[in-house]
């Protein structure tokens, strides 16, 4: 049974990530999830200089999901590549040996075209060091939560093309963007983030989302707003990587209620090259691993040899 | 190192009014877990995707191979986890967060409101083994706020009691005989450490006493939380470090037991 697959460069064990925001820096979970099963791990967003977030109340649990509003929250490029890089192999490594530490996807955001430029670049050095796990960028255009983070960016086709394409210039790293399910057409994005040089997609970010305090009237959310995750948005990521998979050539990251291998499956089905198991983290630590395992399962079943002959094969006729 | 351990539950009973004592077997957690440290229950009957439910220990036993905490039914995943039964399959994660230090010098002064005697509980097991003599002093609403005072009272902690309506001890807050001790302990020159969980305002009061009096607080902060081990940067704290900036600590890693004097209130 082959699981690996290839994200526009970036090697992947088996088609398996966790989802940025949702696994901290990278070691949070180790003990809790055999990280030998997962294909890389994505970091928290990361940007040129520490940034506080969003003011507290940062999440509300709602039936089938969750919307938070954590703002970004993030120690800034440096301190990340000087302490959190080096402290996720030790740990990992520590635990399920050196050849276990899956490859780090570093998430990054920034407040201009330059900050995200200069962001990648810091990242690209750090990457060259021997024994680095960098192995891609993943650029949020899409985050809900901070004004400037990212969601202009992402917005405006030619502004996303002009903040890939300087990411571009700077990085030789893998580079994925990651997109927001709710625009009406994801044609023009998805032509920008090829025009500007990306390696692979990445979709969907949370839905901007709203929950009220009807008794104080208030908005529960410290930010007021933020963005839904969780099962509840499986369905909306099938959909939208089933119509981007078919406009683009770009392999897709894939996530969005990812809880059972089931629900990989469907979005391998519908496209994606690989899947990250984000909010389902914090209700099952060992999700990600169990989803690996599923999928290998499904395979087994289905007479499938590689993983990778499942990409985009759903039926349309 | 984290522990997701299936647990099975071994008892279940009421610790007040609204409150629970849940024992679960889980032998490796029990040998884990240190005083102050937290877990992270998955309610059995909630849909799957439900969030864990984060919860003090209020002891945790390496012989018996138990952890037991205490809790309060506030909302729909404590409303659900309080209909489990004995024998019920729990996942239970932990230990979680740094708990208090043990190493106390002086009167371990231990100050608890409403369901924040868990965690002072399991201090206080680990307080009189080392042979310390801690007392404890908690407050409440009412009587019925005044959680588990016979399990202190069997470990031979000294129990203060105040409550707002004066249905139990003193007329009043639980900071009054605090205070009472704190100025006695002044005029004998004893030292003392400070320890407490509680609602926001009492550790905010007995923060500004141990800052005040130049003797170690230790502040356990209760925040709602998602991941529980530092995934999501929900459940933030300002903390100062030792070089004056503030940063938004994690509650749930970074604490939840924070030195009083480097939290901003």
């Amino acid at each position: 049974m082959d699981l690996s697959v290839n994200l526009g460069g970036l090697k992947m064990r088996t088609p398996v990530a966790t989802a940025s925001g949702t696994f901290g820096y990278g070691p949070e979970y180790v003990g809790a999830l055999d990280y030998a099963q997962l294909g890389a791990v994505t970091v928290k967003g990361v940007r040129l200089d520490p940034w506080p977030g969003n003011p507290m109340p940062r999440h509300v649990e709602v039936v089938g999901g969750l919307v938070n509003a954590i703002g970004l929250q993030g120690p800034g490029v440096e301190a990340f590549v000087e302490y959190y890089v080096p402290n996720y192999v030790e740990t990992v490594a520590a635990a399920y040996g050196t050849d276990n530490v899956p490859p780090m996807i570093v998430n990054i955001w920034g407040g201009s075209v330059e900050e995200y430029a200069a962001v990648a670049k810091r990242l690209s050095e750090a990457a060259a060091v021997a024994g680095s796990p960098i192995g891609a960028v993943e650029m949020n255009v899409s985050c809900p939560n901070v004004k400037e983070g990212g969601h202009t960016f992402g917005q405006d086709p030619a502004v996303l093309e002009k903040v890939v394409s300087a990411v571009r210039g700077a990085v030789k790293l893998p580079l994925i963007v990651k997109l927001a399910p709710n625009v009406p057409d994801f044609r023009p994005y998805v032509a920008a983030c090829e025009a500007g040089g990306a390696d692979a997609l990445a979709l969907i970010n949370t839905i901007p989302a709203m929950v009220i305090d009807i008794e104080t009237r208030r908005p529960v959310l410290g930010n007021r707003t933020g963005g839904l995750s969780g099962r509840c948005v499986h369905p909306v990521a099938v959909k939208a990587v089933y119509d981007v998979h078919r406009c683009t050539k770009l392999p897709i990251l894939a996530m969005g209620g990812v809880y059972e291998a089931k629900d990989a499956i469907e979005l391998i089905l519908a496209g994606a090259t690989a899947v990250a198991v984000g909010t389902a983290t914090f209700t099952d630590p060992g999700a990600a691993a169990r989803v690996a395992a599923g999928i290998a399962d499904y395979c087994g079943r289905h007479g499938v040899a590689a993983v990778k002959d499942l990409i985009g094969t759903v039926e349309s006729t | 190192m984290l522990i997701d351990e299936e647990t099975t539950i071994v008892s279940h009973e009421a610790a007040g009014p609204g409150y629970r004592f849940l024992v679960v077997a889980a032998p490796k957690l029990a040998a884990a877990l240190a005083p102050g440290q937290f877990v992270h229950v998955k309610v059995p009957s909630l849909e799957s995707s439900a969030l864990r439910r984060p919860f003090s220990v209020f002891d945790a036993d390496p012989a018996a191979g138990t952890v037991t905490v205490m809790y309060k039914i506030v909302g729909r995943g404590t409303a659900a986890l309080a209909r489990e039964v004995p024998g019920g399959k729990v996942m239970v994660l932990g230990p979680l967060g740094h708990g208090f230090p043990v190493a106390c010098t002086g009167t371990p002064l231990l100050v608890g409101g409403g369901y924040g005697v868990a965690p002072l509980h399991f201090l206080a097991t680990r307080l009189v083994a080392a042979g310390h003599k801690p007392i404890l002093f908690v407050g409440g609403r009412t009587k019925d706020d005044l959680l588990a005072l016979d399990r202190f009272a069997a470990l031979g902690v000294d129990v203060r009691t105040a409550t707002n309506d004066g249905s139990a001890g003193a007329k009043g807050f639980v900071t009054d005989p605090l205070d009472d001790a704190l100025i006695e302990l002044r005029q004998t020159g004893g030292a003392f450490e400070l320890f407490t969980c509680g609602p926001d305002g009492l550790l905010k009061a007995v923060a500004q006493r141990a800052v005040g009096t130049g003797r170690p607080g230790w502040i356990s902060m209760d925040r709602h939380m998602v991941c529980g081990v530092g995934g999501c940067f929900a459940c933030i704290q300002k903390i100062k470090l030792p070089n004056g900036e503030v940063y938004n600590a994690r509650c749930c890693v970074n604490g939840p037991v924070f030195a009083a004097a480097d939290i901003v209130w």
